[in-house]
């Protein structure tokens, strides 16, 4: 599995949606993607690419896109 | 005299701010309970749909002050238990958000406060009420039970000042809200507060949100409370780091705290010059029982504390006797001016008058150390604490076997997780069972596990022997 598809399969996984959803989804539309859900999410892509994100990017880490350019910054080629 | 009859104390001091900047002073706080008055009538029934907002903080002290019963619940509650509540109580008013008025659409708006409206229901107005019944919380609401714990207004003024006093609060602090208003635990910062002046910082930004850190740091924020998973939350988000200067105090309620994450945070306040203070509450007691002096916190860490000022916490024996000996575990018992009048699970409940004469059962068990700490060592009951709200057990497994009857299931878990064993290994009932438990509960899929097992143990009598399910949760909990 290449790292986009891993980065796929953490979102369905922890947030319970299907691979369709995944382009447009956003932090809070969703009601898996709330508090819990976004720690879930954090702590499984942490886990999934071996890296330890910033106070700021975990707030910042605000949608599906968002989340690309993120872990992007730590070294992880999608 | 209660709180809520004394605004005018503190007329020029701003008693909230929210999101948006929109602030509201004491004054116009009390000027606002003059409008209700009259249009409700004392101790006729309202819903009140709640958020962090100025609105439903209005409306709240508006009820308080006009001896109107509100019910608070989330604004967002599951349909299903909002049509099971108003039938079962047949509320005459509803208090809404208009953002959900069109909800309502066939009903009439009696009067508009800051984006809320009162809306006459078509159930007649009866104020037969208990007199001293002031307030109406949910409490296992998640499972759908139409439960509710009745308070009365001593009960709310008594736990508000206790609070003020041990949290030593003025009208200097500005708390910001980490927890729904609706909550006993958010409410009972929102009424000690109040009660000295202070300024409420009101918003349903979550921690993980940059809205929330802006609008914390923009008003100075001196404290908040977190149950157990604010505090995981806050770790992970390399708090220990943050510069938060305003911040001067932490508490913690809302189910037990890992010992060591009660550590850590107690190091960190010790280190920061600021309070952590754990606590111990259940709606049933208003809110608050004990809490850990923040002197202490570091020493006794892992310890719930002593009991509030004018309370008194004991642990019984099996015998009914009091255990007055350090590590022997007991049913903990509290007395004290903030023990709830009873429950309610029906319309007529609402007549009924005190029934617990003072005494609480908590239902938990605890014990004492040697210089009089209570520490909780487990429950009575089969229910867990998930993100802070209580989940009953056997409740689950009743919404569960209603809905796949064609299996069979026992619940069981650890706080913060929910473990549903099924005999059923298809994976589409598994994701289903999961998905409809966190449309049901409104809390979150991650919560919930399912587990396939050959099957259920069972005793003679045919009852799940849950002491053999709890055996397989350790080798089970976790397992995705």
């Amino acid at each position: 599995m290449n790292n986009l598809e891993k980065y796929n399969q953490v979102f369905m996984e922890t947030l319970d949606v299907e691979v369709d959803q995944l382009q447009d989804l956003k932090y809070q539309d969703i009601d898996n993607w709330d508090s819990v859900g976004h720690m879930s999410l954090v702590a499984a892509i942490e886990d999934t690419f071996g890296i330890m994100m910033d106070t700021d990017d975990i707030i910042d880490f605000s949608s599906y896109q968002i989340g690309k350019e993120i872990i992007k910054k730590y070294q992880v080629e999608l | 005299m209660a709180y809520y009859n004394n605004l005018l104390n503190y007329r020029d001091n701003i008693a909230a701010i929210d999101e948006n900047g929109e602030q509201i002073t004491y004054q116009e706080l009390h000027e606002n309970t003059l409008l209700i008055r009259g249009v409700a009538p004392e101790h006729s029934l309202v819903f009140a749909f709640c958020n962090n907002s100025i609105g439903a903080l209005c409306g709240y002290v508006s009820f308080l002050t006009n001896n109107v019963v509100p019910l608070l619940l989330k604004d967002d509650i599951e349909k299903e238990l909002r049509e099971n509540l108003i039938e079962t109580y047949q509320p005459a008013f509803l208090y809404v958000p208009e953002s959900i008025q069109e909800q309502f659409s066939e009903l009439q708006c009696c009067i508009k406060l800051y984006g809320y409206c009162l809306l006459r229901t078509e159930y007649p107005i009866s104020t037969e009420l208990y007199l001293e019944l002031a307030l109406l919380l949910t409490t296992s609401g998640s499972t759908g039970s139409p439960k509710l714990v009745r308070q009365s207004y001593r009960n709310i003024q008594s736990n508000a000042e206790a609070i003020a006093s041990y949290l030593e609060l003025s009208e200097t602090e500005r708390p910001i809200t980490t927890l729904p208003m609706n909550y006993t635990y958010g409410l009972s910062i929102i009424n000690s507060h109040l009660l000295v002046g202070a300024t409420i910082l009101l918003t349903n930004a979550s921690l993980m949100t940059k809205e929330f850190w802006t609008f914390f740091k923009e008003y100075g924020a001196t404290s908040f409370g977190g149950v157990p998973y604010t505090y995981e939350i806050l770790k992970k988000l390399r708090f220990f780091n943050m510069e938060l200067p305003s911040l001067r105090t932490m508490t913690q309620a809302g189910g037990k705290l890992s010992p060591e994450l009660h550590k850590e945070f107690a190091e960190f306040a010790q280190k920061s010059n600021k309070r952590f203070i754990v606590m111990y509450g259940q709606t049933e007691a208003t809110a608050r029982m004990a809490y850990l002096p923040p002197e202490v916190s570091l020493e006794k860490y892992g310890s719930m504390g002593k009991a509030i000022p004018g309370g008194r916490l004991w642990l019984k024996d099996i015998e009914g006797h009091e255990i007055t000996q350090p590590d022997v575990v007991g049913e903990l018992i509290y007395e004290g001016s903030n023990v709830t009048l009873g429950y309610a699970v029906c319309l007529e409940d609402l007549i009924k008058a005190d029934e617990r004469n003072g005494v609480l059962e908590t239902g938990d068990m605890a014990k004492l150390d040697q210089d009089g700490y209570f520490y909780i060592v487990g429950r009575m009951k089969r229910f867990l604490k998930i993100y802070g709200n209580r989940v009953n057990l056997d409740e689950t497994e009743r919404m569960i076997k209603n809905k796949y009857s064609d299996m069979e299931c026992a619940c069981a878990g650890i706080d913060d997780r929910l473990i549903v064993f099924v005999t059923d290994n298809r994976k589409e009932t598994k994701d289903g069972i999961k998905k409809y438990l966190a449309m049901k509960t409104g809390i979150n899929i991650n919560a919930f596990q399912v587990e396939f097992i050959e099957e259920i143990p069972k005793g003679e009598s045919g009852k799940t022997l849950y002491s053999k399910l709890n055996l397989l949760l350790e080798k089970n909990i976790g397992k995705q």
